[in-house]
Parts: structure tokens; sequence; C-alpha cells
């Protein structure tokens, strides 16, 4: 088991795990529609498959909040 | 600036702060901030922007009350339904503080009028329903140079984030708007009316810090929290070599129509 934060939660994975997968782990409703940071900086939406977790990474989930009325 | 007796009064809580004093309440009421919607978001920005004097308050929106709206746009009370919403705020705003000069743009912000309606305001604050506007607004204040807050809330959730030139923007963290329905807004979805309290009051705060230069601001950091837990979270934001505005090699050079309406203004 490797150890990453998800959000700044310690989160236990097993290498090796694409962000795609790591996105379904985490039960996200809307993949396509969260943007990823990953140890700072930011990922192509259409990388997220291909873009390897890494033990230690700090994983950032942003949503998109459109409300305000 | 030589405040009146009753100024000093009004504001003494303000002045009585270190890191405000006479000096810092002078910049508020020299200050033009404008707040696009006069909604959840506006209601309470305006509310406290209106009690702490800034000088002009500018207020834009093209809608009229309707009585869904009370749950939460607190600027707004049951006599003002069918009114535009710009006309109401500004009745109250001018109850609240006579101090303020009131600005009320009775339209929506649009490609066309962006840059007229911020080049008159040193801060604005985005307290707007629907994706493409958060952007164009995000867009028209990156290449106008002109500091903004970000504010979004859905269910018990809220998001905020401030831009000033060479900051991180909107886009750094969102690049573009999501596909239209993707992402429910508070009218599909519902919002809990005091979440929209919650994120504008933390809106109305940053624009006075800009004002008065106090503190740091939610600069490279996007604040989220989840009411239902309470739970806070800041989140830094690097600004992103491949934003689409701001980023090394910009595509987004000018400004372009929203192309989705926001839910509520599709049914008209």
């Amino acid at each position: 088991m490797s150890k990453i934060r998800v959000n700044g939660e310690e989160q236990e994975i097993t290498l090796p795990l694409s962000l795609g997968e790591l996105i379904k782990q985490n039960d996200v409703s809307q993949p396509n529609m969260v943007s990823i940071q990953v140890n700072g900086a930011f990922v192509f939406r259409e990388k997220y498959d291909e873009t390897s977790v890494n033990e230690g990474d700090e994983v950032d989930f942003l949503y998109f909040m459109g409300g305000g009325c | 600036m030589d405040f009146r007796a009753d100024q000093i009064e009004r504001y003494s809580r303000h002045i009585l702060l270190q890191d405000i004093g006479v000096e810092g309440q002078e910049k508020i009421s020299n200050g033009k901030v404008l707040v696009i919607g006069a909604g959840g978001l506006g209601a309470p920005v305006l509310l406290y922007l209106a009690a702490a004097g800034v000088g002009r308050l500018g207020v834009i929106d093209g809608d009229v009350v309707d009585v869904s709206n009370l749950q939460r746009q607190v600027i707004h009370f049951t006599p003002d339904v069918g009114k535009p919403k710009v006309l109401s705020a500004k009745e109250k705003i001018e109850q609240i503080n006579p101090d303020v000069e009131v600005v009320a743009y009775h339209e929506f912000f649009t490609a066309d009028n962006a840059f007229d309606l911020i080049s008159g305001y040193d801060f604005i604050v985005d307290g707007t329903d629907n994706f493409p506007v958060k952007f164009l607004i995000n867009d028209a204040c990156v290449l106008g140079g002109k500091p903004f807050s970000h504010g979004g809330i859905l269910r018990f959730e809220g998001q905020t984030l401030t831009h000033l030139p060479g900051t991180a923007c909107y886009r750094c963290a969102f690049h573009s708007p999501p596909p239209p329905n993707a992402v429910p807004t508070c009218s599909q979805a519902g919002v809990l009316g005091a979440i929209a309290g919650m994120l504008g009051t933390i809106q109305a705060a940053e624009a006075l810090k800009f004002l008065t230069g106090t503190g740091d601001l939610l600069t490279n950091r996007l604040l989220s929290f989840q009411a239902k837990s309470m739970h806070f979270r800041t989140v830094t934001i690097r600004k992103n070599p491949h934003c689409p505005v701001c980023g090394e090699h910009p595509v987004i050079t000018g400004l372009h129509e929203a192309e989705q309406a926001a839910c509520e203004l599709k049914k008209r």
C-alpha cells in the first residue's frame, strides 16, 4: 500500500494507479467536471487516464460551483 | 477627506481597528466597488459594503425580485417582489448609509458592456449565478487589469478566490465553463440560504481588505467550505502556465458573449 493525500486527507492506494482510477475510487459523481491539481500543478482533463499517481502525491479535487443567485 | 462628527461615530468600530483607523476608513470612503448580481451573494456583499461606507457602490442585475429569492437574498423584502433587483438594493443601501453613492445598472453583464462597467471601479465582486458570466467576469478583469473576487455556492458548499493582476485567475483552476446543465445551479439543486451569507460576507471582507490594504487576500488560494461538516479548506492555486487567458500563450485576448444563460433566464 502507498500513501497519498487527497484534498488534504491521507489515503492508502495500490500502485500503479492512474488519476482516472483515483477519481473512480473516490466516487466523484461527475469525473469530467472535476479540476485536478497534483502537487500544485493542474493536469489537463484529457490526461487523467494516462497520468500515474505516485507515493506521497498531494492530489486536490476542485469542483465547479456556479451558484450565487 | 474630513469626516463629520456623525461619520466618525458611524465608522468608529473601523477607526478603532489598528489595521484600519481613520486612514483606512478614508480609503473605504473613497473606494469604488462593482457588485455583479444583486442576488444571494450580492445581497450580503452590498449590505456590508454599504454599512462600511464604500464611496461608490455599483450594482448590476437585469432581473426583478421573485418570491423564491427571498429565502436568501436578504437585501430584498417581501414588498419588493416584481421590482428590479437593482432598485430594491439601491433603496436599502441608501437607508443603511446615505454616504454611499449607488449606481444601479438594470441590465446584465455582457461582453459588450463589461470593460466600460469595470473601468469605473477599484474592485469587482462576482455574485452571479452561472458559469458563462463567471468566466466573462474573470476574462474582463484579467484583461482589464482589475482585481476581483470570485464566488460560487451550491447546496451546502461555497468557494471563493481573489484575483489581483498577476496572481492566479479563475481559469487557472477551472480552464473553461462546463457544458450547459453538466453542473447544477442553485435553482436546479437548491442552496441553503445562509450559505449565500457565509460566502458573500467573505467576499465583502476581501473587498474591504483590498481597499484598505489590510492583511493577506485570498490570492493564489481557493477557499472552499462544506457547511454540513463546517469543514473549511484552502488550496494553493498557482498561476497556471497553460491558462487560456493569463498563461504563457493566451488564446483568449478579447471578450466573447456568454453562450449559456442561467436557467432562470431561459424560462423567460
